[in-house]
Order: structure tokens, then sequence, then C-alpha cells
């Protein structure tokens, strides 16, 4: 089903949860809603599910406008961070509750209620009460409950945030191939932006109720739109410098007091129109370390003194002062930096980004 | 078995407790000690107030105390004030006004109505809701004989009472035929109802704001209706509530008599509005001629404690309340 979000604001009393937000949603897409905590993910997928009225704007459903639709006439499957089962029902009951009020024939509820458990590997456990299973348990329960009605749209809000780390990353993968496999219409709630980038075809970054960007995750992550969803997308962030460009010889300069660095034509041409101090930003991995046997050109190395190593197991996330100012740098922990050591640095200036302080909106991509 | 064994070693452990063959004896002694301390002073107010009064009960009712023969010594007259009181001709009319005064109120104020008000009150705006649940608490906080003078000029017959000015043609043809002393039933349940079911709103009110946001979202999203809503999803969730709020007010509205004792004294009539609570105190304290027979009142009294009591245990078994305080299971991920 094919979900279109138009000018969708929800507001109440002052508070804004969700500002003007426009989203299209292909049939049979997973989109994930991403941003920090309080920036309206909840607020919109509440709107889609039809719990919260917006204020303004529209949600359709292959073209039709559901906005005064109520929930349950929506064709829709919900799974929440904390899996709101029905703690007075046993497992069945919880999934069969969706069809028991539709009415359906005991037969058939039962035998519907089977198949979905048996997919979600919960079969043997549709006589327990809630009480009596795992987080990771309950969570398969509120799926199959989401899904043994056959919905159009599933939602999740943060399925995955209330499991530990093991049972995340295989929940995620179970998840991402349930949706393939039966090609339902998805949106996923997430502040994790590993889950975002690993399970949806498309992201929608949100910031203050605000819809940054929405585009597929390479995109996001290769030329970010805007200097919140460079800083928001990726782990470890994007390190941020404030510089001016110069052009001297043909050559064009990203420079300040601590930093001077050559810089493509192509990306400097464009931040040409802005004078003063742009943001340029650099990602983690697109600076390695200077050894002997590299020779990088002039203009390409910054110097500076290694302030932090925090070992992340194949690699060291080194901080670095270049001349006082603050630098994030993947490592290979095999060069086995020390704090206090004296290091040169190669940066990949052809992955660049560049930022208008001001309207905070890239100067690369429009 | 041995599964049993761990899980009492697993309490114990839980709790800090030592096993049965470990712990000194002056350890056992300072457990001793602290438990009685945690339970002391619980068990003094029920030792004061419950057992020593019900001992005292108890013994004046084997008496013929009474402020006629006050001056001499008691006189132990065995069960004569319980065959006195099962023999009374009114005692069959007692009893079933105490039945039905007890449920009616129960079943259609002090849960129906306070269930209503909760429900309504917490699905309109935070702020009406509150104002709401206040002005239903403002009769609780009235003196009673204000309240019952204010009800009884409400119930006074056409054409002075206000019920009557205000709907001369709501009952009856010729208007009216809702006063007091015509319907006392009905002023009595009205009296308390309207007083009783502040005490269950205010508890399901918190019962049902604590439901979480999610279980209510779940539901509608399932495709439940608000009547769905409330029957498969907020009641089995204030359970509780609901059966600690019915054995309260059971016991509560057997015990009460003083709205009764205003409003109508009992009648109009011979025990037309009566109940056991009302008997016991009169024939303590306001009998006719002068004599208050505090021997024979302590009997009636006695006896509405024993059914009070019997009436406890049969809620704490029927409901099955020592589910409530279940052993936590250790949590298995
Ligand atoms: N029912 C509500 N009433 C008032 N403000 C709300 C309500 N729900 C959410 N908000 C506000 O809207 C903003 C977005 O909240 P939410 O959508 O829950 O964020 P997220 O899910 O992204 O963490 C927050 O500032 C929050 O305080
Ligand atoms: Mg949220």
């Amino acid at each position: 089903m094919r979900v279109e979000i138009e000018n969708l604001s929800k507001s109440w009393d002052g508070v804004i949860g969700a500002d003007n937000i426009t989203i299209d949603i292909p049939d049979g897409d997973m989109v994930a809603f991403l941003g920090p905590s309080g920036c309206g993910k909840t607020t919109t997928l509440l709107m889609v599910a039809g719990i919260y009225k917006p204020t303004g704007g529209t949600i359709s459903f292959d073209g039709r406008v559901v906005n005064e639709v109520a929930p349950k006439d929506r064709g829709i499957g919900m799974v929440f961070q904390s899996y709101a089962l029905y703690p007075h029902m046993s497992v069945f009951g919880n999934i069969s509750y969706p069809l028991r009020l539709q009415k359906l024939d005991k037969g058939d509820i039962k035998q519907k209620v089977q198949k979905v458990a048996d997919m979600m590997g919960i079969g043997d456990l549709l006589d327990r009460k809630i009480a009596q299973l795992s987080g990771g348990q309950q969570q398969r329960v509120s799926l199959g409950r989401a899904l043994v009605k056959e919905p159009q749209l599933l939602l999740f809000d943060e399925p995955l945030s209330n499991l530990d780390a093991r049972l995340r990353l295989t929940m995620r993968g179970e998840i991402k191939r349930l949706q393939k496999d039966l090609g339902i219409t998805s949106i996923y709630v997430t502040h994790d932006q590993i889950e975002a980038m690993t399970m949806a075809d498309r992201i929608a970054v949100m910031s203050k109720g605000v819809l940054q960007a929405y585009d597929v995750p390479e995109a996001l992550y290769d030329r970010p739109k805007t200097l919140f969803v460079a800083g928001f997308v990726g782990n470890p962030p994007m390190n941020f410098f404030d510089v001016e460009i110069m052009s001297t010889n043909g050559e064009f300069r990203a420079r300040s007091e601590a930093i001077d660095l050559v810089i493509p034509r192509d990306r400097a041409e464009k931040a040409a129109a802005v004078k003063g101090k742009i943001t340029m930003g650099l990602r983690p991995e697109d600076v390695t370390f200077a050894d002997e046997s590299s020779s990088a050109g002039a203009g390409l190395t910054l110097t500076g003194v290694a302030e932090v190593v925090e070992p992340l197991g194949r690699e060291d996330l080194v901080g670095v002062s270049i001349n006082g100012v603050e630098m994030r740098v993947l490592v290979d922990k095999t060069k086995g930096v020390r704090v206090g050591n004296n290091i040169t640095l190669v940066v990949n200036t052809s992955k660049l980004q560049l930022f208008d302080p001001e309207t905070e909106q890239s100067l690369l991509w429009a | 078995m041995a599964q049993s064994l761990d899980k009492d070693t697993l309490a114990r452990a839980a709790i800090g407790a030592p096993g049965p063959q470990r712990g000194t004896l002056g350890r056992r002694v300072r457990n001793t000690f602290t438990a009685y301390g945690f339970l002391g002073p619980a068990m003094g107010l029920v030792l004061f107030f419950f057992v020593i009064p019900g001992i005292l009960l108890v013994v004046l009712s084997l008496t013929d105390l009474s402020s006629a023969n006050f001056s001499d010594p008691w006189t132990f007259i065995g069960l004569d004030n319980f065959e006195r009181l099962f023999a009374d001709p009114f005692f069959p009319k007692i009893l079933r006004n105490t039945v039905f005064y007890v449920f009616t109120t129960l079943i259609f104020f002090n849960l129906g109505l306070a269930l209503v008000l909760a429900l309504v009150t917490t699905n309109i705006p935070r702020r009406s809701g509150f104002f709401f649940r206040l002005i239903w608490l403002l009769p609780r906080l009235t003196p009673s004989v204000v309240y019952i003078l204010m009800w009884k000029r409400i119930g006074q017959a056409d054409p002075f009472g206000i019920y009557n000015q205000l709907f001369p043609e709501f009952l009856g043809a010729s208007g009216g035929n809702l006063f007091l002393g015509g319907s006392p039933w009905t002023f009595v349940i009205l009296t308390n109802g309207f007083v009783g079911a502040s005490f269950g709103m205010i508890i399901f009110t918190s019962a049902l704001e604590s439901i979480p946001k999610d279980l209510i979202t779940a539901a509608k999203v399932d495709g439940a209706n608000v009547w769905r809503i409330i029957r498969d999803i907020k009641l089995p969730m204030i359970k509780w509530p609901l059966l600690f709020i019915a054995t309260y007010q059971t016991l509560s509205l057997l015990t009460s008599f003083e709205y009764i004792l205003l409003l109508t004294e009992g009648g109009p009539g011979l025990f037309t509005t009566e109940v056991w609570a009302l008997t016991a105190y009169k024939r303590a304290f306001a009998s006719y001629f002068g004599n208050s027979q505090w021997a024979f009142g302590a009997t009636w009294a006695i006896v509405l404690v024993t059914v009070a009591l019997l009436l406890a245990v049969i809620y704490v078994k029927l409901f099955k309340f020592n589910e409530l305080i279940e052993e936590p299971r250790i949590e298995n991920l």
C-alpha cells in the first residue's frame, strides 16, 4: 500500500510535535523515521495510525485520504517499544485479539494464530502468560499480533530498543526478512541510525518536528543536505570545522587558524558564493594515518597530538588535537596509537562536506 | 521435590534470611525481634481498636447491663440477649433492610457510579476531569448534618421540596410523587451513594490512569471500539482495585448508619429504613423510655461484627486476594 504524507502537522497548544512533514512511501517499502528523542517520530507515526488527529495536512493510503478513518479501519498493525501486550491475556489471547474483534470463526482464528505463531517461532508458547515470557519472546508475540490480521501497513515504534544488544541484532535481521518476504509497506521509527541504515529502503531524518531529509541511506551518508543530517547519520559522527575558502594560484584552500588544506575544485567552487566562514565536515574514516610509505601531496596532511584513544575492537577511535581543534579519527589498532603521540593525518578531501553555517544547508547538495 | 527446596533457598537468599540449619540462636532472636518490630505498630492498632473492643463487646453482650441497673453489679445472663435478638419480630425486616441497603448502594453507587465517573473523567481533558471529580468529592467534605439537611429540603413533599418544585410533572400525574416520606429508600440510597461513590471514583481513576497508553493504542489499532476497550482492557486491568472497593465498601456500608439516622431515623413508620447498625446504636444509646440497653445493643453489634468478619473472609477467598501477594518470580530472560 502506498502511503503519502503531505504537509502533516501536529501541535498541542503551542507545543509542536510535527511540523509540515511530507513523505511519500512507495508500496512495499520500509521507511525509517530517524531522529533524536523528542523529534516527533512517534507523533507522526500515531497520526498515520489514526491515534492522533493531525492539526494540518493529509495522510493518504493508496490515494485515499484517511484523516477521518478510525485506527481499526486503516488496515494497520503496530509494534511498540514497550510491546504493549495485554498482561491479563495469554499469548494466544493476545495474538487472537484482533481476529476476535473481527468476530471470525473460532476454528479460523485458531488456525491463523497458530500459523503466525509458528512463523514467529513461538508456536509452542501459546498457552503461556505474558509475564512468563522473555523480552525477545514478548516482542515476537507483539509482532505476531500485528501480523495476524494481515495488515496493509506495519508501524514499528522503536521495537528493539528494550532488547539487549545481541537480541537486537537477531531481531533486526528477522524483521527485515519478514517485511521483505511479506512485502508489507512499513514505517520503522528508531533513534538508532545503524538500525535505520541497515533496515530501511529510505530514511526520513527528523529534528525538532521538522523533516530534515528523506532519501536512500547511501545518499544520506554521502550527500547530506543539512548539517543536522551530516552530524546525525554516521557513527562515529562527522567532524566539523569552521574554515574560510581561499583561492590562490588556481588552488582552493580551506583555512582556519588551526588547519590549512587543499580541497577539490568542484566542491570548493560551490562554496564560492558564501563570504566568510563556512562549516567543513569530514568523516572519521576519511582521514588516515600517514606513515613512511604514503607520500601524500602537500596541503593534504594535518599534524596533531593524540589526546584520547578509545579501543572499539577492530579499530581505535582517536581524538586528535590539531592546533587546539578536536578531530575524531578511526585508526587501525595495529598502529598502536598512544595518548600524547604526535600524528600526521592524510585527508581524503574528495569526501569532504561544506555547509552554510547560517542556514545549516549543504553547499554541495541542493 | 528438589525444585521446591531450591525455591525456598532462593527466597531466603533473596530476603537475606538465614537457612534453617545455619544462623546462631542470637541471630535468630534478632531476626524475630526485627520482624515483630515491623509488625508492631499495625498489630497495636488492631489490638486496641479491634481485638480489645471486640472482647469487651462479647463480655457485655452476655450481661444485662443497661442504664436502668447501672448502679448494681453486672449480672451474667448467658445467651439471653441473643435469644431476644433472634426472637425480635423485626429481626427479619432489619436483616432484609440491611442486605438491600448495602448491596443496592454498593452496586449502583459505590461501585457502579464510581466506575462510570472514573471512566468518564479520565476520558475528557485532564483539567475538566479533575474539576468534575472535585465536585463529586464535595458531599464527602460537607458536615453530615448540613448534607442531610439539604437532602431533607430537597425531598420535602409537594409543593415544598426543591425536587418537586423543579420537576412537578416528572414522576406521577399530580407531580411530587417522589418525596422523603413517600420513597424513603430512594433518598437513603441516594444520600449514601452520592458520598460513597467518590471513594471508588478516586481509586478507579488512579488505577485507570496508570494503564499504559500504549495498551490502549494497541487495542484501538487491533480494532477495539470504546466499549470493547473498557470491557477487554480497562476493567481487567483494574480488577484488583474493583475487588478491593467491593470488599471495603461492603464492610463500610454494613456498619454505617449516621445518614439514615439523620434522614429518617429508620422510619417513616416502624423499621421502614432501619438497618442493623442503626438498631445496635438505638438499643445501646437511644432507646425510648429513657433506658439505654447497653448489653442488648452490644449483642446487635457483636453479631454485625461477626457477619462482617465472615463476609471479609468470603471476599478474600472468593476474589483470590492471596494472588495479589504472590511470591515474585525471578525474571527469566
Ligand atoms: N500528547 C502530547 N501532548 C503534548 N505534547 C506532546 C504529546 N506527545 C508528544 N508531545 C511532544 O511532541 C514532541 C515530539 O514527541 P514524540 O513524537 O514522542 O518524539 P519521539 O517519538 O521522536 O521521541 C515532544 O516535544 C513531546 O513533548
Ligand atoms: Mg517516540
